[in-house]
């Protein structure tokens, strides 16, 4: 049964209408998650990892959004379901945790409520079963004192505790696919890891897949098994975390993992990717990085490149990912 | 809704035993009674409840004690066509011509004035209410139409539609007072609905709502409780301000002597038959009646100000 992936996603392309014409937000994006597994996908703002969360559970407005390729969920396509269908996956199939907790739930309503509102819409027990199911869930997100907690409002939460209740709202669905999009990026440092590690736990223990969107690489290599990084909208390089962490295969892996401040590499300034992440309506021709590339040759700028296998389990997108592995860098 | 009304007014049921209660932030206050404690904080509230509490007392027993029968004129002891100034035994004074007691006027008066600003403001929210969170909440082309629509109400010039009505339902049961609401609840609506569109539209926006969306919560849902209730403060607002607004344009109508037939007293058709003796110095005739009208649009606009106040989350205590 774990051969089969929870999600499948193959060439997913995403496109906008907009009033300066039609743009190619998110291009060619393939991965897939397996039970108990978690995906981590790394990019920095813009890069296309939010607007793919949302494609895979069709949360993006039909009139503006052009979703093509296939969102195959437990071996079922998705994309073209119509939104009854796709109401009763989200939340029992595949649930979300945003970035902000505060903004995330409703300021009027009660955590406890909030709760057993996702366990009603999901048809598990009528509200008096639902409210207590609630505080059982809450109690496995670790806050203490559910029962008195699920009575109160969010804004009476501290922010860690507000997360771990959207996180007990994701789990009250008992989906087999969590999305969460930087689900700590609001959070102290303190509190990321034990957000991080209980969602990973809870996770783990229910063969849930897990898919973490972040620009933070700490987050990833704390939590994710395998990395997806994407650029401007596409994936460049995928493998096993640790692998990709310690030996990035493709030039943009490498910056970025380069620009993490660390303590060996202290006195001598942080390091930088030049330039900026180029905007969605004005792609660069071939390989999209490669303006800001320090490996660029002009075959780049002519062609781009596909995204290749390299080694077991892993891929790359670029043209001179042999020149680098041999020490390029 | 009723869960709103009792918690902002402070009706609470048994609390559950169950739950342990937190040492910190032990009392949990939610939205509606922080609402309450900030309406009563800005003593404006309390003395716009007070006053049109008083007013509604004074016509309620005025009008059981006192009631007003058009085809049972009391003969006066002393006849005096001008009517007679305030005194003992009758102390709002008489009016001209049947020497009617002001006070018996302005209590049955009342009851109807008041009955005509009420309905009018629920019936007139109530629409605009369900009007503007369809519009808002599904959009598209359901929204094109009733924007439309509202526009199109609009434009037409209520005031002729109301005179020409009045004149077709002249004589029909209850003075007129029904089609009189009726037609302030038709040309009533446009304003609330395009408000709670406007506020719809951008709660729909909400992180909050996405959220819900994305945890498969019904639409039905999403909009009774995730929308109206973040979208409700201008809703709440807008009542007092129609109560007064109804009652006004209804004294105003009935000024004009179009609105509810004299066998029915309201305020407005009081004034409008005291003009008669006015340059006589009749002034009791006139005073009172207008008094209970600017008393209560005054009253009623503290009490829609204090809401206002009180439901401002930017001004959050």
């Amino acid at each position: 049964m774990s051969a089969m992936p929870v999600i499948e996603v193959n060439n997913l392309n995403i496109s906008f209408r907009t009033a300066a014409g039609i743009i190619h937000v998110v291009q060619d994006v393939s991965f897939s998650i397996t039970r108990g597994e978690c995906l981590g996908i790394v990019g920095e703002s813009g890069s296309g990892k939010s607007v793919s969360a949302l494609a895979t559970i069709g949360l993006l407005v039909k009139d503006q959004a052009i979703v093509s390729g296939s969102v195959k969920f437990r071996g079922e396509e998705l994309i073209g379901k119509p939104e009854s269908y796709m109401r009763k996956i989200r939340g029992g199939g595949i649930s979300m945790v945003f970035q902000e907790p505060l903004s995330a739930l409703n300021p009027v309503t009660t955590i406890g409520e909030q709760i057993a509102e996702v366990l009603t819409a999901h048809n598990r027990g009528g509200w008096r079963e639902a409210n207590k199911k609630a505080i059982e869930y809450l109690e496995l997100v670790e806050i203490a004192q559910p029962a008195a907690r699920a009575k109160q409002y969010p804004h009476e939460l501290s922010g860690g505790m507000r997360q771990r209740a959207m996180i007990a709202m994701a789990l009250a669905g008992e989906p087999d696919l969590i999305i969460a999009d930087e689900p700590t990026t609001a959070l102290d440092v303190t509190i990321q890891a034990q957000v991080l590690g209980l969602l990973r736990r809870a996770t783990v223990e229910r063969g849930t897949a897990l898919m973490l969107i972040t620009h933070d690489l700490g987050v990833v290599s704390e939590t994710a098994d395998r990395i997806a990084v994407m650029y401007a909208g596409q994936i460049v390089e995928e493998g096993p975390a640790q692998q990709v962490l310690r030996a990035p295969a493709g030039p943009y892996a490498l910056d970025l993992i380069a620009s993490i401040p660390s303590y060996e590499r202290r006195g001598k300034g942080l390091s930088t990717i030049q330039g900026a992440i180029p905007s969605p309506t004005n792609f660069p021709s071939g390989c999209r990085f490669h303006p800001r590339c320090r490996f660029a040759v002009p075959a780049c700028a002519a062609t781009m490149p596909e995204l290749t296998p390299r080694g077991v389990n892993r891929t790359v997108r670029c043209f001179r990912a042999d020149e680098i592995a041999k020490g390029g860098a | 809704m009723t869960g709103v009304l009792k918690s902002f007014l402070g009706i609470r049921g048994p609390k559950g035993g169950g739950a342990p209660k937190l040492h910190a932030e032990a009392v949990s206050e939610s939205p509606w009674q922080q609402a309450r404690r900030r309406f009563f904080a800005a003593r404006m509230g309390p003395w716009g409840l007070a006053i049109i509490g008083t007013i509604f007392l004074f016509v309620i027993i005025g009008s059981l004690l006192l009631p007003f029968d058009f085809y049972n004129v009391p003969i006066r002891d002393v006849q005096t066509y001008t009517g007679r100034p305030p005194a003992w035994g009758r102390p709002f004074g008489e009016t001209g011509m049947l020497q009617l007691d002001v006070m018996m006027l302005v209590a049955n008066g009342g009851r109807t004035s008041l009955l005509i600003g009420f309905a009018t403001a629920i019936g007139s929210i109530g629409i605009g209410t369900f009007v503007g969170v369809i519009s808002g909440f599904f959009g598209g082309k359901v929204d094109t139409l009733l924007m439309r629509l509202a526009d199109i109400f609009l434009m037409i010039p209520s005031l002729f539609v109301i005179l020409v009505l009045a004149r077709i339902f002249q004589g029909s049961g209850g003075g007129g007072v029904l089609s009189l609401i009726t037609v302030f609840i038709a040309f009533g609506w446009m304003g609330i609905a395009r408000l709670v569109r406007g506020q719809v539209l951008a709660v729909r926006e909400m992180e909050y709502v996405e959220a819900a969306r994305a945890l498969g919560v019904r639409p039905i849902r999403i909009a009774l409780r995730h929308i109206l209730p973040n979208a409700i403060g201008p809703i709440v607002v807008s009542f007092p301000f129609a109560v007064g607004g109804a009652i006004i344009s209804e004294a105003f109508i009935s000024y004009l002597g179009f609105g509810v037939s004299g066998d029915t007293p309201t305020w407005g058709n009081i004034l409008s038959e005291s003009t008669t003796f006015l340059l006589q110095g009749n002034w009791w005739w006139i005073g009172f009646p207008g008094l209970f009208i600017i008393l209560t649009a005054l009253s009623i606009n503290m009490i829609g100000d204090a809401l206002r106040a009180a439901l401002d989350p930017r001004g959050r205590k």
